[in-house]
């Protein structure tokens, strides 16, 4: 299980200009809407041509311009899952799934009638995609895509455009199909949620570049860039200096802290997740003395936003307060939350 | 009364059935040319396309006057192109049932066009993507996938392709004449007769015309609304 991808094309805005290997059968990419993640799965399926690159899936070689390779969609054996799933309206659901399949007609009746059942779609063979829940939809494209059976499938944010009860429900389902699928799959999404029990390995995009690729876990730890941190749930970020190896100041709150991961010369920013700090009694290391400037009910808790005392105009630590707590004076900044970032 | 079924009874129904015919036929001819340029103009870039569509629908803003001086210096048998399709391949269209679709086509096309393309642009390009990852063909794609889904607004535009061309007068005129019997349609024998003073004979012409395009628009808005998902309307 490998993949091999180095694309450059010119996006008006800005221009996609990626490099990525990896030896894990699943990837998740996390990144903005429009940060060319859905271009880079594109350009794999063929469906759109870089300007230069390579593209290499398990040792085959799709695409590259400089041998002027570029298979045709149909022989890159790609499944590809699009956002709003793109069933064909006018067709039934078994012509749906019969679409991608070139095979005589008995050979062809077989197959279909193996995918209904595989996918759980028995009695709905001849409902428009209309007339389907969108859980129905959902193992009706599954079946479409796994027809011609691919060696790689490609997920373009299947569950942005679903409510919260539905998506559990749909990644549920699409975990276990994906446990049944030996290839290589790509998964791109803009939420850290979808990505992050998806795959071991992230890439983390953004302006049509890759900022980071890393284990998951290390992604979260360590975020390293501003976009990167913003991401993956980082709603604070600060302006600060370096001034020891684990250590650096907050210049707009003119503290300084101690941090877990080592502090890049370059580093310019801190991030904090709201789920982060802690209350704290008194003053000692780590500890920043705040004023609650404002406080918005959550479901769960209280969204507080926190400066310095009599600094409203500081650029504020946004912090998850339990609800009952008291309001917080001392607050405690763990140093592995401490997360030191460049731009 | 007597009077008018005396004349509806002796009514020559000969225009009825040339407008029907020449309609049909400038129907078909432009449902194929039609899906064709839409199919063009959408893998065009912009600029051409913008050229291709201001060219493609200048026959439907202009006087139809102007589309049958066009027509005359193609295909009158005193010019170049005219005379060779006559000498050389038999085929006269000034003054015959093949002008009266000739000019039908040329108004009406743009309406096709039009339409179709429209229609096109709504097909989520999405579609499009899947069926080329599933391995489908641009043929099939095209017959399968778009097609289909840009069903109503490609029904919508033939019918009204249709409706425009069986009430074509100017172009048709110019090019085909009024002959009784071979080129001389409705909407001509209703121009003709009431030249004549002849209100009865007119008013039946324009009787038949109104019902047809009735029927006609009708069948749109039932073939738009049959095949639209339901929605709220505002």
């Amino acid at each position: 299980m490998a993949i091999s991808l180095q694309l450059e094309r010119e996006l008006g805005r800005f221009s996609l200009n990626i490099a990525l290997e990896s030896q894990c059968p699943r990837i998740g990419i996390l990144g903005a809407s429009g940060c060319g993640k859905s271009m880079t799965l594109k350009s794999i399926a063929g469906v759109v041509s870089p300007d230069r690159g390579r593209i290499e899936v398990d040792g085959r070689l799709l695409y590259d311009s400089a041998q002027k390779v570029d298979l045709p969609p149909r022989s890159r054996q790609v499944g590809y899952l699009f956002q709003n799933y793109a069933l064909f309206p006018t067709m039934t659901v078994a012509q749906n799934i019969a679409s991608g399949l070139r095979l005589p007609k008995a050979r062809r009746q077989e197959r279909v009638q193996a995918l209904i059942a595989q996918f759980r779609l028995e009695g709905l063979e001849g409902r428009y995609p209309a007339q389907l829940s969108g859980g129905q939809q959902q193992r009706v494209v599954l079946a479409r895509m796994m027809a011609p059976e691919p060696k790689t499938i490609l997920l373009d944010e299947p569950f942005s455009a679903l409510d919260q009860v539905l998506r559990d429900e749909l990644q549920q389902e699409l975990t276990d199909f994906l446990q049944t699928f030996s290839g290589q799959a790509i998964l791109v999404s803009h939420r850290l949620e979808e990505v992050y029990h998806f795959c071991r390995e992230l890439v983390v995009m953004d302006q049509g570049q890759i900022l980071l690729q890393a284990p998951r876990e290390e992604v979260l730890s360590n975020p390293r860039r501003r976009q990167a941190a913003r991401l993956t749930g980082c709603e604070t970020i600060l302006e600060a200096v370096p001034v020891g190896e684990h250590r650096l100041r907050l210049t707009g709150w003119d503290v300084e802290l101690t941090t877990a991961q080592a502090v890049s010369p370059t580093a310019t920013l801190v991030g904090i997740r709201p789920n982060g700090p802690r209350s704290a009694d008194g003053p000692g290391d780590n500890v920043v003395e705040v004023e609650v400037l404002r406080e918005i009910a959550g479901p769960f808790d209280l969204r507080a936003c926190l400066v310095p005392p009599g600094r409203p105009q500081v650029a504020p630590i946004l912090w998850n307060r339990p609800g009952g707590s008291p309001a917080p004076r001392w607050l405690y900044l763990p140093p592995e939350q401490v997360l030191p970032l460049e731009e | 009364m007597e009077e008018l079924i005396s004349t509806i009874s002796h009514l020559d129904w000969s225009p009825l059935w040339i407008t029907l015919e020449s309609g049909a036929a400038a129907t078909v001819l432009s449902f194929f040319l039609g899906l064709w340029a839409a199919r063009r103009a959408m893998s065009a870039t912009p600029r051409w396309k913008a050229v291709l569509d201001g060219l493609l629908t200048l026959p439907m803003v202009l006087p139809p006057t102007v589309a049958g001086f066009f027509l005359l210096l193609i295909f009158s048998l005193r010019r170049p192109f005219g005379s060779f399709l006559y000498e050389v391949l038999g085929i006269k269209v000034v003054q015959t049932f093949l002008g009266c679709v000739i000019a039908a086509t040329v108004i009406a096309f743009p309406l096709m066009y039009r339409n179709t393309r429209a229609a096109f642009e709504q097909v989520d390009v999405d579609l499009i993507y899947a069926a080329r990852t599933l391995g489908m063909s641009d043929t099939a794609i095209f017959w399968r996938v778009i097609i289909p889904t840009a069903g109503p607004g490609v029904a919508s535009g033939t019918v009204l392709t249709f409706a425009r061309a069986i009430g074509e007068y100017g172009a048709t005129s110019m090019l085909a004449g009024n002959i009784a019997g071979k080129t001389g349609t409705i909407s001509q024998r209703i121009a003709m007769v009431l030249q004549n003073g002849d209100y009865l004979t007119a008013g039946i012409w324009v009787a038949v015309v109104i019902i047809i395009a009735f029927v006609l628009i009708l069948a749109i808005n039932l073939l738009s609304s049959r095949t639209a998902a339901p929605k709220e309307r505002w």
